[in-house]
C-alpha cells in the first residue's frame, strides 16, 4: 500500500524540539481526521521517540534527529532517527523501567509508552551508529 | 509550561500548567527541589489539573519528589489527573505507589 501523502523532518537534539516534533506529527495527521485520543497517542509516542534520540542517542550534546511521517487512509507510520550512541542490548532498553540514565530520574518507560499508544514499534540499532525508532498506528476511528 | 507553588501549613502544593515533558521536567524537579528543601516542607501535593500535555518524563518527576518526600516522613498526593495522564501514570504502577485524589482539598483532608 502506497502512501497518502509524506513529510519529513530534520531538527537539532535541544529538548526545546520535543514539544515542536510531536505538534507537526499531530499536524499531519489531522488530515485525516483521527480523533482527539488517537492524536494526542501519536504526540506522546512521537515525544518518547524524540525524548530518547535527544537523551540517549545525543547523550544531550549537539546531533541532528530526523523524522518522516508517511501517511495512509487510516493510518500513520512515523520513523524517529537518530545517529549518535545507539543501543547495545536493545531488549533490555526495552524492558519496562529499564533506564540507562537513572541519575537524570528517567523513568525508564519511554518503549513501553510507546508500545501502548501505537500498534506496532520497530527498532534498530548499532552501537556508535545510531538508532531508528518505526513506529505504526492504525487509526480506528477513520473509515477506510 | 508553568509551575505555582503555595503553602498550606507544612503541606507544598504544586500546580503545574501546560505540558510536562523532558524539557519542562527539568525546570519543574529544580523550582521544586529547592522549596522542598526549605524545613517547612513536609508533604507534597502535586496538581496535574491544568496539564495539557505528559509523557513518561511526568513519571521520572513523581517518583523522584516521592523519594524525597519520603525521606522527611512526609505524604505525596497527585491530584487532577485527567484519563490520559492516568494512563501513563497507570502503565508504570505509580498510583499503587502514590495515591491520586480528585482535588487538593480532598487531598489536604486525607493528610
Amino acid at each position: 500500500m502506497n502512501p497518502i501523502n509524506e513529510v519529513k523532518l530534520e531538527f537539532i537534539s535541544k529538548s526545546s524540539n520535543e514539544a515542536f516534533a510531536r505538534v507537526v506529527a499531530a499536524a499531519f495527521v489531522s488530515q485525516i481526521d483521527p480523533n482527539l485520543e488517537e492524536l494526542a497517542d501519536v504526540k506522546t509516542a512521537v515525544s518518547e521517540a524524540v525524548t530518547n534520540a535527544i537523551i540517549h542517542g545525543y547523550e544531550n550534546s549537539s546531533g541532528i534527529v530526523k523524522m518522516e511521517c508517511k501517511l495512509y487512509t487510516n493510518a500513520v507510520e512515523i520513523t524517529v532517527i537518530d545517529e549518535g550512541k545507539g543501543i547495545e542490548d536493545i531488549e533490555q532498553a526495552r524492558q519496562p523501567m529499564y533506564t540507562s540514565r537513572p541519575e537524570m530520574e528517567r523513568s525508564g518507560m519511554g518503549f513501553t509508552v510507546m508500545e501502548n499508544f501505537m500498534d506496532k514499534v520497530e527498532v534498530v540499532s548499532e552501537a556508535g551508529k545510531g538508532t531508528t525508532v518505526k513506529m505504526y498506528k492504525v487509526f480506528k476511528s477513520v473509515g477506510n | 509550561m508553568n509551575l505555582k507553588l503555595t503553602n498550606r501549613g507544612t503541606t507544598l502544593i504544586a500546580a503545574i500548567t501546560g505540558e510536562l515533558d523532558h524539557h519542562s521536567a527539568e525546570h519543574i524537579i529544580q523550582k521544586l527541589d529547592a522549596e522542598i528543601m526549605k524545613s517547612t516542607t513536609k508533604n507534597l501535593i502535586m496538581d496535574f489539573s491544568k496539564v495539557n500535555f505528559m509523557d513518561s518524563s511526568g513519571i521520572g518527576v513523581v517518583i523522584g519528589r516521592y523519594k524525597k518526600i519520603q525521606r522527611l516522613n512526609g505524604k505525596l498526593f497527585i491530584t487532577g489527573i485527567n484519563d490520559k495522564i492516568s494512563r501513563i501514570f497507570n502503565i508504570s504502577g505509580l498510583l499503587k505507589l502514590v495515591p491520586a485524589c480528585e482535588n487538593i482539598d480532598d487531598a489536604i483532608n486525607k493528610m
